[in-house]
């Protein structure tokens, strides 16, 4: 088995903010992620699958069809958006990064075909970052 | 849904790898440079990870303002630009990052209720780094 990671990067933003909540509960739990007209990172998201090396190839994955699934699936959707607004997950969901990890993950899984998927791991920025490995 | 999340802090300190149960010649032999009676210090990257179902309200692991003040007011504050072999926890052990290691983790693990302790891990410089999972298994 090998374990083959593919980064890319995208912009976007977004705000925390439960209808549930009260504008207390909203301000407390979320601080300055709740001011509703957003902000901003630069993501860096790894995308690790694994999988038998290819004796033919020599290769895990077919990086090109990777990286090709990668944008139209996850990059195109999300990359210079508004999370909250304009991504259909994060309609009823916080765009959270640990809800961000869990909607790439469930993007990209029907997905791949050759390799199965791994670990998602979505930096917010170079000090945060959250995995997922498709666990229930 | 369960999610892993890694906060990354910093903070400065010196210290002198020096065991008192060995000769000052093994010392050396053992420590090198990092024996140097004077001490020598490092830029020290914490990693904490911990892990959790994700919340379905707040969308959450853990909330980082908990876990920010957890570890401003007992790690930080407590290891920041000190010399690591002046401080009680290091009477007795040497200090290396690996004890370091430990000890950070034991001081999360009894202390932040916030999610459930996964790792530690130190980036002693950019060449090196330690990991402690405690008494978890490693993620294959």
């Amino acid at each position: 088995m090998v374990y083959l990671t593919r980064k890319a990067e995208f912009s976007a933003s977004h705000y925390y903010h439960n209808p549930e909540f009260s504008a207390e509960e909203n301000q407390r739990i979320f601080g300055k992620c709740s001011n509703p007209n957003g902000h901003g990172h630069n993501y860096t998201l790894e995308v690790t699958v694994k999988g038998e090396v290819d004796p033919r190839s020599g290769f895990v994955v077919d990086l090109k069809q990777l990286k090709e699934t990668m944008s139209r699936e996850v990059l195109d959707a999300l990359d210079h958006r508004f999370l909250n607004k304009e991504v259909p997950e994060f309609f009823t969901a916080i765009p959270t990064t640990e809800n961000l990890a869990i909607a790439i993950w469930q993007r990209l899984s029907p997905k791949l075909n050759a390799a199965r998927l791994h670990r998602v791991r979505v930096y917010e920025t170079p000090d945060l970052f959250v995995d997922f490995y498709g666990e229930a | 849904m369960k999610a892993y999340l890694t906060r990354r802090y910093m903070f400065s300190a010196s210290h002198r790898l020096h065991s008192d149960a060995m000769s000052d010649a093994e010392n050396v032999a053992i420590y090198g440079k990092c024996n140097n009676p004077y001490g020598h210090g490092h830029n020290y990257t914490l990693e904490v990870m911990v892990s959790g179902p994700v919340d379905e309200k707040t969308g959450m692991v853990c909330n980082l303002v908990g876990l920010d003040e957890f570890v401003r007011g007992q790690i930080l504050e407590r290891f920041d630009h000190q010399n690591l072999n002046t401080l009680p926890e290091f009477a007795q052990a040497v200090p290396t990052t690996e004890n370091l290691c430990v000890l950070i983790y034991d001081i999360l693990q009894r202390g932040f209720r916030g999610a459930h302790l996964e790792k530690v891990r130190f980036e002693e410089t950019m060449m090196n780094s330690f990991e402690y999972w405690g008494q978890n298994q490693v993620i294959e």
